[in-house]
């Protein structure tokens, strides 16, 4: 395998400066250290710390974690874009990045123009991009508007441009960020097609970052989880995912509960309100799985020594995808259905949701200056299992979205069915 | 697919190895890796010529009238109100000598301090040697060059100055004017990454030094006793050379031409190595 590996990372740690060291005046600098002449204001954190990595030929590494895991960090560092702090990189291969869209595509320049500069700013030689030249508009199918500048374009065309371009590198090492996040559904399949196939090629290695957990499992022969800078898992890629979820999740002592914080009241000595538990509940009490026109309830249990009363509650359910697809708020009660007290629970008669992983966010917050009292994200999980919700034996489509429609499909046009409502009132 | 080709068949036969370890210190110049990116310095150095030449109206017509309003408004000052001496051509291509020299060093080392903050995007998405950003400024700013170069040729033919074996000596000229542009430059883009008024200062403080050098007035014109102070000023020697050049007449002063050479080097050695050690930090902080 050693003598396969086209990326070696050993070692490798990236820490950033917080304070003092970002962008600032030159003036200020001066004056704060004619202040303080021996005070050296900095602070800093670890994006990556010790990972250690072997990446092989015609591998396709997915990395996935939250926001701030590190994963960019450590896309930067192997493309070369800022130094590690510690440890080493081992390159055998060229490498092509790609961790943003159409980077240096200049609005005045033509189709054609642009083609030519961001192939050479993503390190493509000039016969390199003539070679493929054809193959790039034909892949984008722009070829009427080449000679337009690109600021006329479509936010859709300009991206499929711009990747075309990058799908043609031809590194025998490829570094995608987050970037299949852009384009229509249509291009994003097309663009996971071509990754696919350009993976799937012999020699060529892949190391993909994606928050679109699907394009991992579909994509990926492999799976890393970063977490805090590091990893935490290294292997298969459905078990990546898992492990993925898991982070995300508190600690959960029985299906559908979920311990926020065990502190108890004597530790706090504000006495702040804070989440403590959140319960997950089907028609047959707490589970970790609901279905979809069924009954479902959230329960968030706060606690603390401080009124209550004054406290607001809310929650998102996010999809897969990171997608919020429903919210609620106790103020949206209204005043003459004042909602307090310790513990709230927010019922749906009907869950509008269609199967598939989601993650419920909580927060509390002060009615009065709305200020942020506790917020967890990811503080539960609950899975929507798969069911014949529709009772027509149909196939679900990732296109389909997170939200259950009941299907009241008829012939012809106009309004004139009778109106209808879900909740039968 | 060709694409399949070109991963099966590695340059040369030899597979690319590269080591990523954190470097400290002071870096070396490593222009070799400036070469194997050459043509991304190209490709950049194009975009800037296109961008600037392809509207037409304002383009050209600005990167003409630009010095020609310059010299003229000068000449009017220095020569008509302040009756300067002017070497015995018209006031006009004298001061217009002088500017040509000024623009080519002061409209490169504005766009230079500028430019990594302005491509920030591509600095903090994309790896390449970052001297490729100063470099590509160049460019552009050479073809303006050959612009006004030609207007001169134009003033001259039609003032009657004439054409003198000095003009041979253009390109000393020009290297001192694109050399101090490109150390300074290289100063000031790396500080601008940290340090953002760094960019407002430049663009203030260069049109004050169009009066502290002989742009609009001949070096005969300061008084001898502030002469060693005012030669302090490397472009002295650098318009005074320029305007030598061009008109084929007046003084070659050996010290200052001389001062503006030793100058150039070293601004242009300490720039790129202060650029090389701030590099490492472009991305993380811009």
């Amino acid at each position: 395998m050693s003598s396969e590996a086209r990326i070696q990372v050993r070692g490798l740690s990236k820490r950033y400066e917080v304070v003092g060291e970002r962008a600032g005046l030159l003036s200020e600098a001066i004056v704060r250290r004619l202040r303080h002449p021996l005070r050296d204001r900095k602070e800093s954190f670890w994006a990556l710390q010790d990972v250690n990595l072997e990446v092989g030929l015609g591998e396709v590494l997915g990395i996935i974690g939250k926001n701030g895991a590190g994963k960019s960090t450590l896309l930067k560092v192997m493309s070369r874009i800022t130094e590690p702090t510690r440890g080493e990189v081992e390159l055998r291969g060229r490498l092509g990045s790609l961790l943003e869209v159409g980077t240096g595509f200049h609005p005045e320049l033509t189709g054609r123009e642009n083609v030519f500069l961001n192939g050479a700013i993503l390190g493509m030689r000039k016969p390199e991009i003539q070679r493929q030249f054809d193959e790039i508009v034909d892949f984008a199918g722009i070829d009427r508007f080449l000679d337009t500048p690109v600021k006329r374009y479509s936010s859709g065309m300009y991206v499929r441009l711009a990747f075309a371009v990058a799908a043609h590198l031809s590194s025998e090492i490829l570094v995608v960020d987050e970037v299949l996040a852009v384009g229509d559904i249509e291009f994003q399949k097309k663009c996971l097609g071509k990754m696919h196939s350009v993976a799937s090629r012999a020699g060529r290695t892949v190391v993909f970052v994606s928050h679109n957990m699907n394009a991992v499992r579909d994509l990926c022969t492999r799976g890393v989880v970063l977490d805090a800078g590091r990893v935490v898992h290294d292997g298969d890629t459905v078990d990546a995912l898992h492990c993925y979820v898991d982070l995300h999740q508190h600690r959960s002592t029985a299906p559908g509960v979920f311990i926020l914080d065990e502190r108890t009241n004597s530790d706090d000595q504000d006495g702040r309100l804070y989440l403590a538990k959140l319960v997950v509940e089907g028609s047959e009490g707490p589970t970790a799985t609901l279905r979809t026109g069924r009954p479902a309830a959230i329960t968030i249990h706060c606690e603390g020594l401080s009124d209550p009363d004054a406290v607001f509650a809310r929650f998102h359910v996010r999809n897969e995808l990171d997608e919020i697809v429903l919210a609620s708020d106790t103020r949206m009660a209204g005043p003459d259905a004042e909602v307090s007290g310790q513990v709230v629970t927010f019922e749906l008669e009907q869950l509008p949701l269609l199967p598939g992983r989601y993650f419920i966010d909580l927060g509390l917050g002060a009615k009065k200056t709305r200020a942020v009292l506790d917020q967890v994200s990811s503080a539960g999980t609950f899975e929507v299992s798969r069911d014949d919700q529709y009772g027509a034996d149909y196939q679900q489509y990732p296109q389909d979205g997170s939200i259950y429609l009941a299907p009241r499909w008829r012939q012809g046009a106009g309004a004139s069915a009778p109106p209808v409502t879900p909740r039968g009132g | 697919m060709t694409v399949s080709e070109e991963v099966a068949r590695p340059e040369r036969g030899q597979v690319f190895h590269l080591v990523i370890r954190p470097t400290g210190g002071w870096r070396s110049l490593d222009l070799r890796e400036v070469w194997r990116y050459r043509g991304l310095l190209g490709a950049m150095t194009r975009r800037d010529i296109t961008l600037r030449y392809r509207q037409t109206a304002l383009g050209v017509v600005w990167v003409v009238l630009q010095p020609l309003l310059a010299a003229g408004i000068l000449s009017f000052v220095f020569g008509s109100i302040a009756g300067f001496e002017s070497d015995g051509v018209p006031y006009v291509v004298f001061a217009y000598t002088g500017v040509i020299g000024f623009n080519a060093f002061s409209g490169t080392l504005t766009f230079m301090s500028t430019c990594l903050v302005t491509n920030a995007a591509l600095v903090s998405k994309v790896y390449f040697p970052r001297l490729i950003l100063p470099l590509s400024q160049i460019g552009s700013k050479l073809v303006d060059f050959g612009v006004a170069l030609v207007l001169y040729l134009v003033l001259n033919l039609a003032y009657g100055v004439g054409f003198h074996l000095s003009m041979l000596t253009l390109p000393v000229w020009m290297a001192l004017a694109y050399g101090m542009a490109l150390g300074l430059g290289l100063l000031t883009s790396a500080a601008n990454v940290s340090y953002r008024d760094v960019g407002y200062v430049v663009p203030v403080v260069l049109p004050l030094l169009l009066y502290l050098a002989p742009v609009a007035y001949g070096v005969q014109e300061v008084p001898t006793d502030l002469r060693a102070a005012y030669n302090l000023n490397p472009l002295v020697g650098m318009i005074n050379g320029f305007r030598w050049c061009l008109l084929g007449r007046g003084n070659l002063e050996l010290g200052s031409t001389v001062y503006a050479i030793v100058f150039t080097v070293l601004i242009i050695v300490g720039g790129t190595l202060y650029f090389r050690a701030h590099e490492r930090r472009f991305a993380d902080v811009i």
